[in-house]
């Protein structure tokens, strides 16, 4: 059972798209169907897991053996896997079928599912994996797919741009998580989970140098590994790909810009927690970047036009607020937080496609509006959506975030308040910009003036049934999993997938921490309704005022423009200057042309020595002549 | 046993060029191709057979054959251990790819082409399994003359330029090997490789006979800053000379350093291990960004085979375990890889006769089949996991990061330029607009392509994803190697 999760969608990917011709929708079908089936599987193993605590490691077959280094193919279930399983294929199958209906007028469709399912398939792989070279192919893997899956439209000049810029911020961010495995390697001698986290106590207090610097290793470990996380989750500093990747179509965001990959590097640490747990700096350092993405994602968010956009920086910010619990030690809440934003987050990507599909590919929020009695299942989906992701009292969103603030409560430290702050803050901004999108594009007036309200319509069945689970999903989720996944009893549960040194209390948090964020949340609605919707005037006044800091934000805090002069055109310019001046000007130029044109000098010179004037040769033998009577003579 | 498997191998080739230079040259010139295509698909069969019968549990030469050629001098001395089998058995695999390459590509004088090939493979095939200097100084340098006419016959434009600084560079590295050859003739009294393991070199002598070695291997690698060679020679070369001189030439170097520089000059190694990484880190860096930099697409991927061979001096020299598989491993990767670049290459430039990026863009459309291959090369050529190039260049470091944090790190940032460059060459090639009116006309790949491509793919992923039966084939080797370097290097 647990090989036919993994192996089904690879299944589907191969033989969906060698078989397209076969029947009109036999890649679609067949793609869909076994992504359905693994979706099914997985429940199974996450049921047996919670309930009869079956949990394995299978063995495929070697991979690689070189002396110590040695990885295997295999399928590790535990608790912190199985949950993921649910989640990855879960809303892999719903994003499926959704696309069936999405993408039913490209030609290219075998493709695009053939690269979904091979995307579901590396991503298993990644979650399954015993050791940090699997969870590396996994990592590459789902990072291939996301370049594949941004440029699917390949004709789209800035498509092709977001998807390489995609994969090689994402190879930045595994530059350090292969240095991290380097590290773990050289040290622990295996690259085994099982291993290196039990010999980790045994190097709690190993130093080393490292570049004049003396660090602790596992810290170094850590950071190493951080910064793969941090690639991979478009944390502050290497999130520039991911609102570019909105680039691709719509189930692509949903399914990997959204719930999935992006919440890898989440599942990196959470899975490393044995080694963070030893690594009080690198723990701080997490909830940093993370506290500081999510603020900073959530000011872009609120002045992006771009449905997609704003979607994609409130992505980026929720997984800050995932690593901020990670790092003062609430792992589980992050894990539970991924949990239920997949299923939001996936809904309001789903629907907002729905809404651009509406929009004859329309993505810009001015350019919508007034449509929320035509396309009133959307409507009422994406409020679903919005309300879960705001954190709106007892939807799924709710449950997550409130716990995450709680914990860095009841964490008791400097970093810990912090993080309260922000945490209520980043919720609050988080809820005017949702809004935002939501009743620009739902209410006021219709502002479109390519096409005629009238031109507006209702998406498929099979583009809504997907979203009817998702959004069960965001209203439940939370709710229901809350005591398996962070209640009093969760230790029971996770047991072996998460570490502890210090366990944080379960302890009771005052009843004003409980209740600032719901009523932030519910008292953002009918201001932004106001603002955004009654009373225009007063934004475009507050937009006008402070100009600076409107631009600033519009473009991203300049980050994109930063790194092209740092980093793109330096590497270009640098690169002319070794092949102009390097490699043709000195070494070609010094090097066999130079001796080429000094042997034709040397010949040259040599030739006109031979005037064949006998005169000429009788002068030089005279002169020879005389400087060695003159040396004979002085000897 | 006593059938002399390996002077087989060496010679069949070289025979089946006399049968073609005797057959007769029709028009359509299948007569050569298909005498060519069996002998080398015929010594490809053998050599999986020497490979399957090779025992991998000893390091000890396997196969050997030994007669006395000139006497008490110079012994015709051939062997074969886990580590050669493996590039005798690429060898012998590229070259049917070659010929059938040339059924596209070359349309004039394919006869004397296709004789030119196979002593070539019997050159490259001696190399690696002569266990004399002499005899291995015979074949690494004869290697270069039809290497040399392939280039200045059938070459480009500017073929006669290219192919005489091919020349120039390999010929004056290998002068200096020569005279250290004699240097040791004259230090040990014999140039039977297995005798010098024993013998045990003079350590005063081993800088100056290491450097010599170097001279001539840094060229053939090519390491910075002796690689200038090697992007003008792919250039003007025809497809299958490309492939030839990336897939099995530029091996031949590495193969010399672990045969060798190791085994002969240890402490000589250790003391140079800086020098290597220096400059193997400079051509990873600097090749990477100069190649970034092109508009030509083979001399792209000529730069980014200097870079992937950093890599490989990079592993030799750790002497761990990691370090070394790797670089065996990478070579082998590299031989598949660049093969299937220039390959597909070939195939454009035989349609369109340009090798200019600017020319191509949006081939997508046109030639689905051809740019779902050749991205699947580019990704194996950026070292993605699953792919045969991720395993090389990961063990490569895992090596180098147990002796250099530097050279590590620096040289794991050297993967990030490769995705860049190699990306970026996809996409301006195969993906975008299609804004060349040409482009519509041409057709997708044809069968005999498909047969070289396709082949190629499953090795580097089926390696990919089950490396086992290479890497069991060179561990134990590769143990002995590094056992015996320590060991010399405890005796001081």
């Amino acid at each position: 059972m647990e090989y036919a999760i993994i192996l089904l969608p690879l299944i589907g990917s191969i033989f969906g798209y060698l078989f397209k011709s076969f029947y009109k929708f036999f890649s679609e079908i067949f793609t869909s169907l076994l992504v359905i089936i693994s979706a099914i599987l997985s429940l199974v193993v996450f049921w047996n897991g919670i309930e009869k605590n079956i949990y394995g490691n299978y063995k495929i077959i070697e991979w690689i053996s070189s002396g110590n280094f040695v990885a295997n193919w295999s399928i590790n279930i535990d608790p912190l896997s199985s949950v993921m399983l649910v989640v990855v294929t879960f809303v892999s199958a719903l994003v499926h079928v959704y696309s069936i209906g999405y993408m039913s007028h490209d030609p290219h469709k075998p493709r695009f599912m053939s690269y979904l399912s091979l995307f579901t398939f590396s991503m298993l792989v990644l979650v399954v994996s015993d050791n940090f070279l699997q969870l590396f192919f996994g990592w590459e893997g789902v990072g291939l797919c996301s370049y594949l899956l941004i440029g699917f439209w390949y004709k789209k000049e800035t498509a092709n741009n977001a998807a390489i810029k995609a994969f090689i911020v994402n190879r930045i961010g595994d530059f350090g998580l292969a240095i991290g495995i380097f590290l773990i390697f050289f040290f622990f001698g295996t690259i085994n989970f099982q291993e290196v986290f039990q010999a980790v106590p045994q190097f709690y207090e190993e130093k080393l140098l490292f570049f004049g610097f003396e660090a602790n290793l596992i810290t170094l470990i850590c950071l190493f590994l951080f910064i793969g996380a941090m690639g991979k989750s478009a944390q502050f500093l290497l999130h520039t790909w991911l609102p570019d990747a909105m680039e691709g179509p719509t189930p692509v965001s949903a399914l990997i810009h959204a719930a999935t990959m992006v919440t890898a590097g989440v599942f990196l640490v959470v899975r490393c927690s044995p080694l963070f747990e030893y690594s009080q700096v690198a723990l701080n350092l997490v909830s940093i970047v993370g506290m500081i993405t999510a603020i900073f994602a959530a000011s872009v968010a609120l002045v992006q036009n771009d449905i997609k956009k704003i979607i994609a920086y409130s992505t980026c910010s929720q997984l800050g607020y995932m690593f901020f619990a990670a790092g003062i030690g609430a792992y589980h809440v992050a894990v539970f937080h991924l949990f239920t934003h997949a299923f939001f987050k996936a809904l309001l990507f789903l629907g907002s496609g729905s809404v651009i599909h509406a929009f004859k590919d329309e993505q810009d929020i001015r350019n919508m509006g007034g449509v929320r009695k035509k396309l009133p299942f959307t409507y009422f989906l994406m409020l679903i959506g919005t309300l879960a992701l705001t954190g709106f009292p007892f939807l799924s969103g709710f449950y997550s975030k409130d716990a995450i603030i709680e914990f860095a409560y009841l964490s008791n430290s400097l970093l810990g308040n912090c993080a309260v702050i922000i945490g209520i803050f980043t919720a609050f901004l988080t809820s005017i910009y949702s809004w935002r999108l939501f009743f620009k594009t739902f209410h006021g007036s219709y502002n479109n003036t390519k096409i005629d309200i009238s031109e507006t319509h209702e998406s498929p069945l099979v583009m809504l049934i997907p979203l009817f689970f998702l959004a069960v999903g965001s209203i439940f989720a939370g709710f229901l999993f809350k005591e398996v996944f962070i209640g009093h009893h969760s230790n029971d549960f996770w047991r072996t997938s998460i570490f502890f040194i210090n366990e944080i209390k379960h302890d009771y948090v005052p009843l004003w921490l409980l209740l600032i964020t719901p009523v932030v949340v519910v008292i953002s609605i009918p201001l932004s309704f106001y603002y955004y919707i009654s009373n225009t005037k007063f934004i475009d006044n507050l937009k006008n005022k402070s100009l600076p800091l409107y631009k600033f934000l519009l473009n991203k805090w300049y980050i994109d423009e930063l790194y092209d002069f740092l980093f793109v055109n330096s590497a270009k310019k640098i690169g002319s200057f070794f092949w102009k001046r390097g490699d043709v000007g000195t070494i070609d130029r010094f090097g066999p042309d130079g001796i080429s044109k000094l042997i034709k000098i040397i010949s040259n010179k040599a030739g006109r020595l031979q005037t064949g004037f006998i005169y000429d040769y009788a002068f030089v033998m005279l002169i020879g002549l005389s400087i060695l009577l003159t040396y004979l003579i002085l000897n | 046993m006593n059938f002399p498997i390996l002077s087989t191998l060496i010679f069949l080739p070289l025979l089946s060029s006399f049968f073609i230079f005797l057959s007769k040259d029709k028009k359509n010139n299948f007569g050569p191709i298909y005498i060519s295509l069996f002998s080398s698909i015929a010594t490809f069969l053998l050599s999986l057979f020497l490979w399957y019968s090779l025992d991998i549990n000893t390091a000890d030469f396997q196969f050997v054959e030994e007669k006395s050629w000139i006497n008490d001098f110079i012994k015709f001395k051939l062997g074969v251990d886990g580590i050669s089998i493996l590039f005798i058995v690429l060898t012998t695999f590229i070259t049917p790819i070659c010929i059938i390459s040339c059924i596209n590509s070359v349309k004039n004088r394919v006869k004397e082409f296709l004789i030119a090939i196979l002593i070539l493979e019997t050159f490259m095939i001696g190399v690696f399994c002569s266990l004399d200097l002499i005899i291995f100084y015979l074949f690494f340098e004869a290697g270069l003359i039809p290497m040399f006419l392939i280039i200045g016959v059938w070459g480009g434009s500017r073929r006669v330029y290219s192919a005489f600084k091919f020349f120039l560079f390999t010929l004056l590295g290998s002068v200096l090997m020569l005279v250290a050859i004699i240097a040791i003739y004259w230090i040990t009294g014999t140039t039977d490789v297995t005798e010098i393991y024993n013998i045990k070199i003079p350590q005063e002598y081993q800088n100056l006979l290491w450097l010599a070695f170097l001279s001539s291997f840094a060229v053939k690698m090519p390491m910075w800053p002796v690689h200038t060679w090697l992007p003008d020679a792919h250039v003007e070369a025809p497809t299958a000379g490309s492939v030839i001189l990336a897939a099995i030439l530029l091996k031949m170097a590495g193969y010399g350093f672990l045969r060798f520089s190791i085994p002969m000059f240890p402490f000589a190694s250790e003391f140079f291990t800086p020098l290597i990484y220096s400059l193997s880190i400079i051509a990873i860096i600097y090749t990477s960004l100069v190649a970034l930099m092109q508009d030509d697409m083979k001399k792209l991927i000529a730069y980014s085979s200097v870079a992937h061979m950093g890599y490989v001096t990079l592993g030799i020299f750790t002497f761990t375990k990691q370090g070394i598989e790797g670089s065996i491993f990478q070579m082998i990767s590299h031989g598949l890889i660049s093969a299937a670049l220039f390959l597909c290459v070939g195939v454009v430039y035989d349609r369109l006769h340009s090798r200019l990026i600017s020319t191509y863009g949006g081939l997508v459309n046109y030639l689905p089949k051809y740019s779902f291959l050749f991205l699947v090369f580019a990704l194996a050529a950026l070292g993605l996991p699953g792919t045969t190039g991720f395993l090389g260049e990961f063990l490569v470091l895992t090596g180098t990061f147990q002796k250099s944090y530097l050279a590590a790190l620096l040289g794991t940032f050297g993967v990030v330029l490769g995705a860049a460059y190699m990306l970026w060459l996809s996409k301006r090639v195969i993906f975008g607009v299609t804004t060349n009116p040409e482009i519509k006309t041409l057709s997708d790949v044809n069968k005999s392509e498909i047969i070289m491509l396709v082949s190629l793919a499953f090795l580097i992923i089926f390696f990919g994803f089950y490396p086992v039966p290479l890497m069991e084939t060179f561990g134990v080797s590769v143990n002995s190697l590094i056992d015996n370097y320590q060991l010399a290097l405890n005796s001081r």
